[in-house]
């Protein structure tokens, strides 16, 4: 990953006045690209980027120019069939400079236009400057895996790859956005293009911006993730041929992101997704894989034996960096400085302390199996929504609820009727199945009770319907698809977009200067998965069956038929320590309370009376006293003052 | 123990612990704790904890229903039944 950034202006300014103020910009993105950096200043614009060479080490080098000067451009990520599209470009008479893919975005766009984004497969975020046209084109990938951000006002037009990067040229500091709050307290990540803080924004997952000048900015979708409408349109052929066809598409879409001119590793969890991934990658590299892995000293969450039983038969190098709750304590400060959010658990922070861990060790890229559970069906919320829907058409039923029972095993219930009780915890929405984020209104109802720590003031002033912004995230045709796909499309594009592939994923990533790449997010794949029957993703309550079905070629049955267990790190709001005896209490303080007003601090003190009690928080206490004081953190940091 | 005290002891449990406040008007007598989303299923399970370590009630399997359990005045109720 590399980090990007730029400015178009109302009037051309002095260059180096605008390179100062790039440089400025550029600094704050120091942990993105700590190799190189580089400027390009020409009239009204100015673009920045700041390097870790992956591809090409020598060649290339941001911003990149085409020879007659005409175009420019800055680049986050990486294009994986660029070998391909260089082919194809030469053959039209293109003739290249280097060896990067880079190089193949200018020659893209000269050759297609506003179009090139389409032949593009890969993970990026992309500001393009076209001279003869005097227009930036800011392009980010399919999913959303590289941020990118703008802020716009009548004198400038600036973007980077992260908002800490804008700070520096804003006419004034920060402020916290209450709606995006609101949402995060809802759905666990703001809904774009809002971002946590006003009047910054984001690019959307496959949305690409043109920019003609500060003021006229226009904005489309070059893709969307689409559904069938109707079981014709479904993939018919039978399961022996799909099972080859996403063996086929997995194993090039890994290949593909083997291309790099620095060693890649892999991170192993022992589950389905990094263990097939790790197989397939073992077959394509000669040299011995370098895998690495979190474990946790709390044992109920750590997986480190089903991962040594995938080293012990694939045969890998393996690191595993062990992770406390001091630890989480400890980095939590730095987690929100990086995440640029507040988040409701603190399972990204080990995400980062791994991420330091890998680059100690030599390494700048790995491959992980994010995206296989939302693209192939493997989440329990999607088993839950089935279970909901299934009970929807005889809302009366007592037994058809108890299915709810089989899928969380650890759900304590009072004994005697627990339907009567299941009814009200997940019979939400039981008489409106057709709505379009049905599977999501449990989760959310539990997450929402975190509202409950807003003071009255904030609440007062604040103007946010969650739902309608749902709505307005669907597409017309959602209402023709089945239930299961709703729910995916849901999931990809709140929480994976913006919180497993952001806080979690691409910042906890580049903080150390590592690359994330994702095979299971290929768009490629992503189309054929989004045309199979709901069936091949969970037949009956089998979770990402087809995916299982593949797994059998490479690994043994114990692996491969394995539950999914879900990624679940300690969280600060579990330990006494971390909230009482360490630097973090003065974030739950009365005093920082009242200095930004967004919490009650009488509630917020029963809360932390309750966690000093030593009774277990459930959920959605525990989710609340993490957002509070995260939320705390992220306003001190970044709101307190000009950064 | 008076009807009043287990009252107030009652509403001070469900305000401290499950509405985080001291305000007496943020919970009616007859208000469901399940309707409102007061309590979650560990909730219930606090509840039926605090009724024993407070006023040595055990709640047996069969009294595990919404009828017993589900506002300040059916657990008062339930109460006086047990006492």
């Amino acid at each position: 990953m590399c980090g990007i950034l730029g400015i178009v202006a109302a009037q051309p300014a002095a260059p180096e006045l605008q390179q100062a103020r790039l440089a400025a910009m550029a600094a704050r993105l120091f942990h993105r690209g700590p190799d190189a950096e580089g400027f390009y200043c020409q009239g009204v614009v100015g673009l920045g980027h700041r390097r870790l060479s992956i591809i090409d080490l020598e060649g290339g080098a941001q911003p990149m120019q085409t020879p007659d000067g005409a175009l420019c451009v800055t680049f986050n990520g990486e294009i994986f069939n660029f070998v391909e599209l260089r082919q194809s470009l030469q053959t039209k008479g293109y003739e290249f400079a280097s060896h990067s893919d880079t190089e193949v975005i200018l020659h893209l766009y000269r050759e297609y236009g506003l179009g090139f984004a389409n032949y593009l497969n890969g993970q990026f975020a992309i500001g393009l400057w076209d001279n003869n046209q005097q227009q930036l084109i800011l392009v980010r990938d399919r999913v959303g895996i590289c941020p990118l951000y703008y802020y716009a006002d009548a004198e400038q037009f600036i973007f980077a790859s992260e908002i800490k990067a804008l700070a520096p040229v804003l006419p004034q500091r920060l402020e916290l956005n209450p709606a995006a709050l609101d949402d995060i307290f809802t759905g666990w990540t703001c809904l774009p293009p809002q971002t946590i803080f006003q009047h910054i924004y984001q690019l959307q997952a496959g949305e690409m911006l043109v920019v003609k000048n500060p003021q006229q900015v226009t904005r489309q979708f070059y893709w969307q993730l689409d559904y069938p409408q109707h079981s014709a349109q479904y993939d018919g052929r039978a399961e022996a041929e799909l099972v080859d066809e996403l063996h086929h598409l997995l194993t090039d879409a890994t290949a593909i992101r083997l291309r790099s001119d620095v060693p890649i590793g892999a991170y192993l969890s022992g589950g389905l997704d990094s263990s097939i991934l790790v197989a397939l990658m073992h077959r394509q590299i000669k040299d011995q894989l370098h895998t690495f892995s979190l474990g946790f000293t709390d044992p109920a969450l750590d997986e480190s034996a089903f991962q040594d039983r995938v080293v012990q038969y694939l045969g890998t190098q393996h690191s595993r960096r062990m992770i406390d709750y001091g630890q989480i304590a400890q980095a939590l400060v730095k987690t929100i400085w990086h995440t640029e959010s507040p988040i409701l658990r603190t399972a990204p922070v080990p995400m980062g302390l791994l991420s330091q861990w890998v680059q100690q060790q030599g390494y700048k890229v790995v491959l992980t199996g994010e995206g296989a559970d939302e693209v192939l069906g493997g989440y329990d919320i999607f088993k839950e929504a089935k279970v909901r829907q299934f009970w929807a058409r005889q809302p009366a039923s007592r037994w058809r609820p108890h299915l709810l029972t089989r899928l969380y095993p650890y759900m304590e219930l009072p004994k005697g009727d627990a339907s009567v009780y299941l009814k009200r915890f997940f019979g939400v929405g039981l008489e409106t199945p057709e709505l379009l984020w049905h599977s999501h209104l449990p989760r959310w109802q539990t997450t929402s009770k975190a509202k409950l720590f807003f003071s009255d003031d904030f609440v007062a002033g604040l103007h946010n319907s969650f739902e309608d912004k749902i709505q307005a995230l669907f597409p017309p045709q959602a209402a023709h698809w089945h239930s299961f796909n709703r729910a995916q499309y849901l999931e990809i594009n709140t929480l994976m977009s913006g919180y497993l592939l952001n806080s979690q994923g691409d910042r906890m990533l580049t903080q150390h200067s590592i690359e994330g790449r994702f095979p299971f997010l290929d768009h490629r794949l992503m189309e054929f998965a989004n045309r199979l029957p709901p069936k091949y993703k969970m037949k009956a309550m089998r979770e990402k069956y087809l995916l299982r079905a593949m797994a059998k070629r490479y690994l043994p049955a114990d692996i491969s038929l394995r539950h999914k267990q879900p990624y679940r790190a300690p969280n600060v709001a579990a330990s006494q320590d971390a909230l009482f005896n360490s630097d973090l209490a003065d974030y739950l303080s009365v005093a920082t309370c009242q200095r930004w007003g967004v919490f009650a601090p009488s509630k917020v003190g029963f809360l932390l009376q309750k966690a000093r009690a030593a009774k277990a928080l459930n959920t959605s206490e525990a989710q609340a006293l993490t957002g509070i004081l995260t939320t705390h953190i992220l306003l001190d940091q970044f709101c307190s003052h000009r950064i | 123990m008076t009807a009043n005290s287990a009252r107030e002891q009652l509403r001070q449990f469900i305000l401290n612990n499950y509405l985080f406040t001291d305000e007496q008007s943020a919970l009616a007598d007859d208000a469901s704790f399940l309707d409102n989303g007061i309590l979650d299923s560990m909730g219930i399970l606090e509840l039926i904890d605090f009724l024993d370590e407070t006023f040595n009630v055990k709640v047996a399997g069969d009294e595990l229903v919404p009828e017993n359990l589900d506002s300040i005045n059916s657990v008062l109720k339930f109460l006086a039944t047990k006492n």
